[in-house]
């Protein structure tokens, strides 16, 4: 038997003909963590079935052991009505399982068609891969130039590299990995049409995702997930986004209060004037002509597409990025374009990165030491000891640590354990007391819930909501249109290192901000 | 004419090694390791091809046993930096560390005793041709095969399937892991491929160059052969200039110091008043120049971070650990 | 059977701890196994090897002699190696120390007065953080390669110890050797018991070297420093550290700690200039290091461990007849055990039997 092909082990068929994929009681474990425990699902021909679920929940888990990236550790994978072990990604591949990753598993120094070839099988001779991408790009409407080099396109563009690879492999089951958590709304369109095109040829779609609208809108069947167990099954048409949501969060998570801005014509506090800055390094973005004007107590929201420049944005707001021109960046009335991020904090400002492990916090350093890590320049006088020697003392921070951590209500083990032991969602919350416990007068905060729990990215954009009606000017920058909607006083766009001007959160329209993240409709 | 032949050809063997240990490191960079045990390797296999000479009485049974040993001694870098993902850099030391000391305690017995030497193999007609023929066809087995194995890694990595999956390796490793693409064991592979020509290219040293055991012959060979790789920003026909350029420095530097100052007085008078300033640098000096000439080939080369950026592989140095 | 690792959630504090010792551990069974193969008792062996060199007082300063320049080097290099730069170039910049140490002594002998030693210490420390500076300068200036640059810098300064005392700094009277004048009193470390040894003050440097180097680097905010941008450099960078800073500050520690070494080593032994000065301790000490977890205190012990190592090399010849070269096997072996056993810090490693994954490929 070819070492590629999935291993039939007997024929347990006695559904109905149209049942594509049938999982069984499937468990997978990752030490003590049980990431999918007893999860069942019916996939049939033809359909688009959603996953839905928190992060964390297992969706992830669940559709990497369909694609032979994972084994399970219990229960049973059927195809066809037949019982198959996937071993590998090619077995899946071959078995008539295709797979859109939603981290791109794409290789940014190769070009489109050897990004290709590398996921078909030996057969396919390298020099004919990119004319067929090419035909094939062209039968979905989903355009491609076969030897551009991936490291060079744009989000949108790498996912159709995504799509057309999988198809190419000619796929019964599509899987798609949060899809459009990537794209505008424009381009989330287009993708539901090639979906809805896939369907018709009798393909099926498993479809992973968190944005109920669409599901709602699309999807055949949902089946929903909550800590690695099938908390529910549906048809999500039939459903509210209420009543879709409240079995992935199994509980009501209420909305953020907002009150109304009431220092309407409160002090500019943070400004940024025509910030210019070159891409430091090939793959990055370009700063062109930033303008912002924060004022105390509102919340301004920064939409965007990944990878448009918000990184490069926050970096020069920091000053982990320093400006040419001190003029170009204002905080409190302090010209500061060129003074490093410990200058800006100790003119009020506080920051939260967008990388958790790595930016924000050390992995292997104690809470009390990612204390320090941000507030060793603007709280020297209580953390510091013994003049220049710069002795830390390590009781204070303990102490505000605690602090903090009772604030934020952050679930941790031990006393003082390391950032990386903490869930993402306790080690966000941490970071955020990290600054709140300042009172900083400027707060700017790069996708302050990414990868967090519905309960804790509640209680951080309350935290957020708060701090600017207490007077404090608050920069959000976040992938997720939900969340800027929800939080924001003001809303402005991010579209290949440009800002569009701040417009009024009650009257700008989803459509106008996809525009803009499209990079139409400037000006 | 005689004499430029002579030192031309001395600049050859000088390359060959530099080439071969290089192009090795180079595959084994392409695949996302950064193995810096080269110098290590590269002594194991001298002494291991001189051993294996001495004992068969064969240069060539002596190249072969000094590939083994360069790929055996390279797994247990592989086993720690990708079984158990030890820090790279630091392995790569303790390689070379381990190689200077393991080949000094085997190569006791060697020291002072005449080595085999590997004879040129004249290819006819074609050595006689007029500048080249010598140079080119009146060669070792050694230096032929490290021109076939520049064109053979050029073509593999450009041209095939597996070049393709082991540069895709080492451009993101995550990404190979999700499409299946086993990437411990293609970095072993790639690892032991750098270890066998740097092997080889330690036996070179011992069976051609030199062809004696000296203990720590290798002379910081092993270490040019990395710059050369930075050198070369990662493509083989670069390293063949580079290693070339290494070579000439490295003759010109032995020539200057043994050339007869009087020998010289057929020179024009300002070429000979050149020649005798040269001559009075002192030797340590000359001696020191193609250490000096990696470091300033390394700055110029890294000047330009932005194009160093581009050719470096993406997942160069990082440590692996596949989810299951 | 095949290896797997699983990330532990947190660094496991036990085995932080616990690596070195059993690297160690593993060392002496890999030394059973090479004592054995090559013929000898192997208890026997490791005695005249490890125990032996402790047994009698000179031998025990002999300890404290190798173990001086070891311990000093490896304290900049544990700097240098936590903050992610690696200088591997300190046997260089010990030379340099060297030599520039020797400045006074040999080109003003006559010199005397207690401030001299002090100045030639001083000279001897700014001559290897000068040495030092170059890779870190190339480093940061045009993203040079710090390990590759510092290391060819070994060899230039090793001919150019070489050139000095073949030429400019032979001794006039010195027969023709290459060696340079022998220094006065006032010019070397005087030794702390003159009755029962010739162990000098340069191990008081050290313990004080240690001592700061201990204070700063877990103590203070420049310590904390070190880590954060070792471990995490974008982090460092959000710290609003100069990762670039640093990369100098480190090189110049560790090469004036180098430079140290090497005129600790000139004034307190030799006592002249050499063409070789040291057996390779530049390299060594980045074994000290590593088998010292990067930590003053933990470096201290493994000097002393890896000193013991050149001891028992020497004392293995003369008693059993073996190579010296086998302590320097013994080193490189050690430090292979140290980084496989650091795995342990952040995984388990699991034995798995052959399962049915394998048995399909």
């Amino acid at each position: 038997m070819n070492k590629n092909d999935a291993i039939v082990e007997d024929n347990v068929g006695s559904q109905s003909g149209d049942t594509m994929l049938e999982v069984r009681s499937i468990t997978k474990k990752f030490g003590d963590l049980v990431a999918n425990d007893a999860v069942s699902l019916k996939v049939t021909k033809g359909e688009i079935h959603a996953l839905l679920g928190e992060n964390g929940a297992g969706k992830s888990t669940l559709v990497k052991m369909l694609y032979g990236s994972l084994q399970p550790d219990g229960g049973e994978i059927v195809w066809h009505g037949n019982r198959v072990e996937i071993l590998t990604p090619s077995q899946a591949r071959n078995t008539g399982i295709g797979m859109v990753f939603q981290h791109f598993s794409l290789f940014d120094s190769l070009s489109v068609a050897e990004n290709i070839a590398l996921s078909l099988g030996k057969e396919n001779d390298l020099r004919d891969i990119g004319q067929k991408a090419r035909e094939v790009s062209e039968e979905y409407g989903l355009p491609l130039q076969p030897d551009t080099i991936i490291g060079d396109m744009s989000v949108g563009e790498r996912q159709r590299v995504e799509i057309v690879r999988c198809l190419l492999q000619n796929p019964e089951l599509i899987i798609l990995d949060e899809p459009t958590s990537v794209l505008t709304p424009q381009e989330a369109d287009n993708l539901f049409e090639t979906l809805a095109r896939l369907k018709s040829e009798g393909r099926s779609i498993l479809y992973i995702s968190h944005r109920l609208d669409e599901v709602r809108q699309m999807c055949d069947h949902a089946t929903i997930l909550r800590h690695g167990k099938v908390v529910g099954e549906c048809t999500p048409a039939n459903e509210t986004a209420a009543s879709l949501a409240n079995p992935m969060v199994g509980e009501e998570v209420g909305d953020v209060s907002r009150a109304a801005v009431t220092t309407s014509a409160g002090d500019v506090l943070l400004e940024l004037n025509n910030v210019n800055q070159p891409a430091p390094t090939p793959f990055a973005i370009a700063l062109r002509d930033v303008n912002l004007k924060v004022r105390a107590g509102e919340v301004v929201g920064i939409a965007g597409v990944a990878g448009n420049g918000q990184s490069e944005l926050f970096d020069a707001v920091s000053g982990e990025t320093l400006s040419l021109q001190n003029s170009d960046i204002r905080m409190r009335g302090n010209d500061c374009g060129t003074l490093g991020i410990t200058g800006r904090r100790k003119l009020g400002a506080a920051f939260v990165a967008e990388e958790r492990l790595g930016h924000s916090a050390v992995p292997d350093l104690s809470l009390s030491e990612n204390l320090v890590l941000a507030r060793h320049g603007s709280d020297a006088q209580t953390f510091l000891g013994m003049g220049s020697l710069g002795v830390i003392r390590k009781n204070v921070t303990r102490q505000v640590t605690k602090r903090i951590v009772e604030e934020m209500d952050v679930r941790k083990s031990g006393e003082d354990p390391d950032a990386s032991s903490l869930s993402g969602g306790n080690l966000q919350k941490f970071i955020m007391g990290r600054e709140l416990d300042r009172q900083p007068s400027i707060l700017v905060i790069n996708q302050p819930t990414w990868g967090v729990d519905a309960g804790a990215a509640q209680k951080i954009r309350q935290a957020v909501i708060d701090l600017a009606r207490s007077g404090s000017a608050v920069v959000v920058i976040s992938q997720d249109l939900d969340e800027i909607m929800e939080i924001s006083d003001r809303i402005a766009v991010m579209s290949d290192g440009s800002l569009s001007e701040p417009e009024n959160a009650e009257t700008i329209t989803r459509e106008d901000i996809g525009l803009k993240m499209g990079g139409l409709g400037h000006g | 004419m005689l004499m430029t032949e002579a030192i031309l050809l001395t600049i050859f063997t000088a390359a060959t090694p530099l080439m071969i240990a290089a192009l090795g490191e180079l595959v084994t960079e392409r695949s996302g390791v950064l193995n810096l045990g080269v110098e290590g390797m590269m002594i194991m296999g001298a002494v291991s091809g001189f051993a294996v000479a001495q004992l068969t009485g064969s240069a060539y049974l002596g190249a072969l046993g000094g590939i083994a040993a360069g790929a055996l001694f390279s797994l247990l870098f592989a086993f720690l930096t990708l079984t158990l993902v030890a820090n790279q850099v630091a392995t790569g030391l303790a390689l070379t560390i381990l190689g200077l000391g393991l080949s000094g305690l085997i190569g006791e017995g060697f020291v002072g005793q005449p080595g085999v030497k590997m004879f040129p193999i004249v290819i006819p007609f074609l050595s006689e041709l007029p500048l080249v023929g010598k140079l080119l066809f009146s060669q070792d087995a050694i230096f032929y095969f490290s021109i076939a194995l520049l064109i053979a890694i050029n073509w593999f990595l450009f041209k095939t399937r597996a070049g393709l999956t082991l540069r895709s390796v080492g451009d993101n490793h995550k990404s190979a892991h999700s499409l299946g693409i086993d990437v411990i064991k293609i970095r072993y592979l790639a690892v032991m491929f750098g270890g066998a020509c740097s092997g080889l290219a330690g036996a070179h040293l011992a069976l051609v160059y030199v062809p004696q055991w000296v203990e720590g012959m290798s002379a910081g060979r092993g270490w040019i052969a990395l710059a050369l790789v930075v050198f070369a920003s990662w493509r083989p026909f670069r390293i063949l200039v580079g290693a070339y350029l290494f070579g000439a420095v490295t003759i010109a530097q032995l020539h200057i110091q043994a050339i007869d100052i009087n020998s010289l007085t057929f020179l024009p008078s300002w070429l000979f008043y050149l020649a005798e300033l040269i001559k009075a640098i002192p030797s340590q000096f000359l001696s020191s120049l193609p250490y000096i000439a990696t470091i300033v080939v390394l700055v110029i080369i890294s000047r330009n971070r932005r194009l160093t950026l581009i050719n470096t592989p993406a997942s160069l140095g990082k440590g692996f650990v596949p989810d299951r | 059977m095949r290896i797997e690792l699983e990330r532990r959630a947190a660094h496991s504090k036990l085995f932080s701890v616990l690596s070195p010792f059993i690297a160690l551990g593993l060392t002496l069974i890999a030394g059973v196994i090479m004592f054995t193969a090559l013929g000898l008792n192997p208890i026997n062996a490791l005695y005249s090897f490890f125990i032996e060199p402790l047994t009698e007082i000179w031998s025990v300063h002999e300890l404290i002699i190798k173990a001086t320049p070891l311990v000093l080097i490896a304290v900049g290099l544990s700097v240098c190696f936590s903050s992610n730069n690696w200088n591997i170039g300190a046997e260089g910049q010990l030379v340099m120390g060297a030599v520039a140490g020797s400045i006074l002594p040999i080109m003003y002998p006559e010199l005397t007065g207690w401030w001299v030693l002090i100045l030639i210490l001083l000279m001897g420390m700014a001559g290897g953080a000068a040495w030092a500076a170059i890779p870190a300068f190339f480093k940061n200036r045009f993203g040079a390669n710090e390990i590759l640059t510092s290391l060819m810098l070994v060899y230039v300064a090793q001919l150019f110890l070489d050139w000095l005392v073949r030429g400019r700094w032979r001794n006039p009277e010195g027969y023709n050797f290459p060696e340079s004048r022998t220094f006065t009193d006032w010019q070397t470390l005087p030794e702390i018991f003159p009755s029962s040894g010739p162990a000098h003050y340069g191990a008081v440097l050290a313990l004080i070297v240690v001592f700061i180097a201990w204070f700063m680097m877990g103590k203070t905010l420049k310590g904390f420093q070190v880590k954060v941008i070792g471990q995490a450099p974008r982090a460092g960078r959000f710290a609003g550290f100069s990762a670039k800073k640093m990369t100098m500050v480190a090189f110049l520690i560790s090469g004036a700690l180098a430079g140290l070494a090497g005129i600790s080593e000139i004034t307190g032994v030799i006592k002249q200039l050499q063409p070789t000065i040291s057996p390779g301790y530049g390299f060594a000490a980045i074994i000290v290091a590593f088998l010292g977890r990067l930590n003053p205190l933990g470096v201290l012990a493994a000097g002393l461990i890896l000193a013991l190592s050149y001891l028992g090399g020497e004392a293995a010849q003369i008693s059993l007849g073996i190579s010296d070269k086998v302590g320097r096997v013994f080193q490189g072996v050690l430090l292979f055990f140290v980084l496989a056993s650091d795995t342990l810090i952040h995984y388990k490693i699991k034995f798995i039997r052959s399962t049915k994954r394998s048995a399909q490929t």
